[in-house]
């Protein structure tokens, strides 16, 4: 258990069985009143925010939360399966997990997971891939603008807002944080 | 401490400087005498809210009241003091467990008259650093030159929260509303007094003689900070027992620190004090404003 003192901006709790981190932090007294903690907090789940203060002699409970990486493995149909870097334990995770992130998952991707009671609730994927585009309008010959945009897709049907200058064949460097384009690695 | 820090706040602290030298010459023109007095002390106010730091068998002071007072007993008519108080667990944008408080103490003058030399005296700061009574906070001007807005507690309840300061108090939230709702209003664009706290947050203050609901204690706030407290200083030393005890009472059941009793109060208020109002105000909180800085580290050379 926390008590209110150890309360400040990062610290993770758990509410109602939810974890949560706290993302501004202030600590309040009226000189001759009770101190009052006043925390902004994200619910590291499902991201909604909210706002609690707390009293000197509240008790927070502590998050059962742990750090461990992990390799892609395979997708078995239904799940993506990754396995411990040090046991080579593998753990099953639903598509809702990752999302977008899916589509960026290469085999043998080392990933940081973030557990809560033994459930992924985060997953981090390395920063950048590089990925052949499939799919696209030809490119404008000698067009280097950078800011002018045009749909393709990864050989996984992912689509991407690419520069004119993007031809099917090339390889491009994709930012797993965002889903974007960040530059092109090799012409086809 | 930092040595690229400390030196990245010279600005702040000679302002820090210069505000206190002019909050001195404003005292010393008006004839009160700057004293010093004991930051280890063996018996501290018992208070509700205020931790003590202990400190070889005795307390650091959270505040010079005690010995303020003994002096005001002793015959110092006014008297003013700058010095370091400690309290226990706070810390934050606007606290620090070590503080410099300037603690004022005047005889003969009422808790509203208090109000008017306190207001007066950050003005005449101002004019000095500034050259023009007012100064600009979190990009706010605060006219000092208007007469401050005197606010009582009830109306700032019934203003900002919709219900009574006793509704507040019944359902446990008067300190939760009061930084949440009251605090942020307080203070912008020109000085604000609250006044007149309900008798069970009397603390050292007399209760006031037509009404025995209230106490003589008013707070001043500037920009939304909390910056100083009053009161009208409690005479009666029966009703000064009564109230330490009840509070020492609260704070055993909470657990906090044993303090010896205060006789050395006792005795002060037996000998006869004379009629006076007395004030304690945070000066880093004050330079946070002539600095116009929101973070009170900012202020400090630490």
């Amino acid at each position: 258990m926390y008590s209110a003192s150890d309360l400040k901006k990062g610290l993770k709790i758990q509410i109602d069985g939810q974890p949560w981190q706290i993302t501004e932090f202030e600590f309040c007294k009226p000189g001759k009143g009770t101190a009052l903690y006043r925390c902004r907090l994200r619910n590291m789940i499902n991201g909604s925010g909210m706002e609690k203060t707390y009293r000197p002699t509240d008790r927070i409970e502590k998050p059962d939360l742990e750090e461990r990486e992990m390799y892609y493995s395979y997708n078995d149909g239904h799940h993506y399966v990754f396995s411990d870097v040090e046991t080579y334990e593998e753990m099953s995770v639903d598509p809702e997990v990752l999302g977008k992130q899916a589509y960026f998952l290469l085999e043998n991707s080392l990933c940081k997971f973030l557990l809560f009671n033994g459930e992924p609730i985060e997953i981090t994927l390395p920063t950048f891939i590089e990925k052949e585009i499939v799919e696209t309008e030809p490119g404008a010959r000698g067009d280097t603008a950078t800011n002018v945009m045009k749909p393709a897709r990864i050989d996984n049907g992912y689509e991407i807002q690419v520069p004119l200058f993007i031809n099917i064949g090339d390889i491009v460097k994709i930012d797993t944080r965002t889903g974007d384009y960040a530059e092109r690695i090799s012409k086809a | 401490m930092d040595v690229r820090t400390i030196a990245l706040r010279r600005g702040n602290l000679e302002r820090r400087a210069a505000l206190f030298a002019a909050i001195r010459d404003c005292f010393n023109a008006r004839d009160f005498l700057e004293v010093e007095t004991n930051v280890r002390i063996p018996a501290p106010v018992p208070e509700e809210f205020i931790e003590s730091i202990p400190a070889d068998g005795e307390f650091l002071r959270a505040s010079p009241e005690i010995a303020m007072k003994i002096l005001v007993a002793a015959g110092y008519e006014r008297i003013y003091q700058i010095g370091r108080c400690f309290r226990a667990g706070e810390h934050g944008a606007r606290h620090r467990e070590e503080f410099t408080m300037l603690e004022y103490y005047a005889v003969g003058m009422g808790y509203r008259e208090l109000a008017d030399f306190t207001v007066g005296f950050i003005r005449e700061a101002a004019e000095r650093i500034f050259g023009r009574p007012e100064l600009m906070f979190r990009e706010e001007t605060v006219d000092l030159e208007a007469p401050p807005e005197i606010l009582t507690v009830a109306d700032a309840y019934r203003r900002y929260c919709g219900m009574s300061m006793e509704e507040a108090s019944r359902k446990d939230i008067f300190d939760e509303l009061m930084v949440t709702r009251i605090e942020p209003r307080l203070g912008r664009g020109r000085l604000t007094i609250l006044t007149d706290y309900p008798a069970e947050r009397a603390s050292l203050a007399r209760l006031k003689p037509d009404d025995h609901s209230v106490a003589e204690r008013w707070e001043l706030y500037l920009g939304g900070l909390e910056l100083a407290n009053a009161y009208g200083e409690l005479l009666d030393p029966v009703e000064q027992r009564e109230r330490f005890r009840h509070a020492t009472r609260i704070r055993r059941a909470a657990g906090m620190l044993d303090y010896p009793d205060p006789d050395d109060v006792y005795a002060a208020l037996e000998t006869g004090m004379p009629f006076c109002s007395g004030a304690a105000l945070g000066l880093d909180r004050l330079a946070m404003i002539f600095a116009d800085v929101v973070d009170i580290g900012e202020v400090r050379a630490e």
